[in-house]
């Protein structure tokens, strides 16, 4: 972290004076302010974070990019031909037209269209048009060096098939900004081959940090998303808890434990007989199967800035929210299977994919909960959000799950990052 | 089935039937469009094209296609809104089995209860459609959408 930073209230046209409570107060002008959303351009998503790119599975093959956004700013992820991952900004450094115009593919080298400035897939200059001219004449100065022009590089970090990229030399390196609750996550669901096996996105019309919020926000579930109650779907997540990332409380863990696993030996790999009671009329929907032996079966992990994975049932995915303008934000799914699922096991992560996204059961109100919150916060910029349920504090707690305290957590790490703190 | 003038005039009628139950909030009559073991999807032109086996929205047998309409009266929340639906020709073609394959471009525009109106999907219906009965009813019925990006929410089946 920075400890030169400029008060964030100099760099604001209207200073921002977060109220004395702290984390346990957000003033709702953060979610409306265009000019804090440059700030976070500045502070966080250029700042010394890892922001997610991609998984390593997307682009396998030696040639193959990606193109993604940290913030808004769009970047290109390549494989280069000696099997590196780079990325840099999708930004040509001759006049600043986007380089690649396609969200995934396979090339040798990246030409921009409107001059053919040419790259390798490092973001190297390699060829300029017309660098000598025409018949002689023309062309760029004699001092014009190649070398001295490239795709502005962000470095990047490989972690169980995650790939990260930051564009500060600040950035501790990746095990460290993640820390270890998070780390351990990422192995116990990333280190096995696995493949996308879906994809779409989702459009929410608010501010990307009301979902930052949102996904880190225990205590609404069972009350917004009615599910599972409405069809006496018994509770499998009796045991459970809320872990903080250290020393920065900004990533965090929202797990929970079936109660009791009282399945004959017979049935211990697949287990629906827990759905005997329920209103479904079609339970086949959450039949799942035993997967780990931490008999976690609903997990939400939660990374600074604006990364989420879950793992429902079996239901594997990666949920990578980027900000479209201060109202309006790109929710991306992409879910996961492994290499090694049967067809039954993929079956069932399909059926389970039902859950959550879109149109998902426990899932659809988050596409119109937050937007409620950006209509509701419109010019009540002075007003602010009460955050205290599960108390005051920032600490991990194994208590409870209808806590506030990983929002507070996130806003914690916010706030120091922007310079915004007390 | 053959591809008669008078198998288009029952398709189109049940393409109406189908689109006006869901435009008339009347989704509880859904499920009678579907054989038992009827499949609905809806899912992308990108997850198509990328071979992506999961789709956004899908349910599988008459249970899960009755459960949908459940959840969607009792359990989920949004806010109030309705489709229009706005359906092309479909192109028919005759499967060896006795069932039709039929493939028609769809508009659905979406007005929430404040008046707000948008174009919410643009899509391909891919059908399988078989007698039972006497009656037509989807075997399968694939909502392709063209965007990958889904706008607040889905809920209302298209």
């Amino acid at each position: 972290m920075p400890d030169t930073i400029v008060p964030a209230s100099e760099s604001l046209s209207q200073p921002l004076v977060w109220p004395a409570e702290g984390p346990t107060r957000v003033p709702f002008r953060v979610y409306h302010d265009p000019e804090i959303l440059k700030l976070e351009h500045e502070r966080i998503f250029r700042g010394a974070v890892w922001n997610y790119l991609c998984m390593e599975i997307e682009i396998p093959n030696k040639g193959d990019f990606k193109t993604t956004f940290v913030g808004e700013i769009p970047v290109i992820v390549t494989h280069n031909r000696d099997g590196e991952i780079h990325a840099m900004v999708n930004r040509c450094a001759h006049k600043g037209a986007l380089v690649c115009l396609t969200e995934r593919g396979n090339k040798q080298r990246l030409s921009c269209v409107y001059h053919s400035w040419t790259y390798d897939l490092t973001g190297q200059l390699r060829g300029v048009a017309f660098q000598d001219g025409l018949r002689g004449k023309g062309g760029m100065p004699e001092d014009f060096d190649l070398s001295k022009h490239r795709l502005e590089p962000l470095r990047v970090a490989v972690y169980n098939g995650i790939v990260f990229g930051t564009f500060s030399d600040e950035t501790p390196d990746i095990e460290t900004f993640l820390g270890k609750t998070v780390c351990d996550t990422l192995k116990r669901n990333f280190s096995r081959p696995h493949k996308i096996i879906g994809y779409h996105s989702q459009i929410i019309h608010n501010n990307w940090k009301l979902y930052a919020e949102n996904v880190r926000d225990s205590y609404h579930a069972t009350l917004l998303h009615t599910f599972y109650t409405t069809f006496k779907i018994n509770r499998l997540d009796m045991d459970g808890g809320m872990i903080l990332a250290e020393p920065i409380p900004w990533h965090s863990l929202s797990y929970a434990k079936r109660a009791t696993i009282q399945e004959d030996e017979g049935y211990k790999d697949i287990h629906s007989a827990q759905f005997d009671e329920t209103a479904l009329e079609g339970p086949e929907l959450l039949q799942s199967f035993h997967e780990f032996d931490d008999n976690i079966t609903h997990m939400i992990q939660s990374n600074f800035p604006n990364l989420t994975f879950q793992f429902t049932l079996n239901s594997l995915a990666v949920r990578h929210f980027v900000p479209k303008g201060v109202g309006k934000t790109e929710l991306h799914w992409y879910y996961i299977g492994y290499e090694d699922d049967t067809p039954e096991q993929e079956e069932m992560r399909i059926n389970q994919g039902n859950l959550t996204g879109a149109a998902g059961y426990v899932s659809l109100e988050d596409g119109c909960i937050n937007e409620f919150v950006q209509r509701g916060s419109h010019f009540s910029e002075g007003a602010e959000e009460f955050l205290e349920m599960g108390g005051k504090t920032v600490e991990s707690s194994e208590a409870s799950r209808a806590t506030e305290v990983s929002i507070r957590g996130f806003w914690t790490g916010y706030r120091d990052i922007m310079g915004f703190g007390g | 089935m053959e591809i008669t003038p008078e198998l288009r005039g029952r398709v189109d009628d049940l393409f109406c039937d189908y689109a006006f139950c869901i435009d008339d909030d009347n989704p509880e009559i859904w499920p009678d469009f579907f054989t038992d073991d009827g499949l609905y999807e809806v899912t992308t032109r990108e997850a198509d094209q990328r071979a992506l086996p999961m789709a956004i929205m899908r349910c599988k047998g008459m249970g899960q296609i009755r459960d949908r309409i459940t959840a969607l009266r009792k359990a989920n929340i949004f806010e109030d809104h309705h489709y229009n639906h706005i359906i092309s020709r479909p192109r028919l073609t005759a499967n060896g089995d006795g069932s039709v394959h039929a493939r028609t471009n769809i508009v659905v525009y979406r007005t929430m209860h404040d008046g707000k109106q948008e174009r919410f999907v643009v899509a391909s219906y891919y059908d399988e459609i078989v007698e039972q009965g006497g009656v037509l009813k989807f075997k399968k019925r694939r909502v392709v959408l063209d965007s990958r990006r889904v706008d607040v929410l889905l809920v209302y089946p298209i």
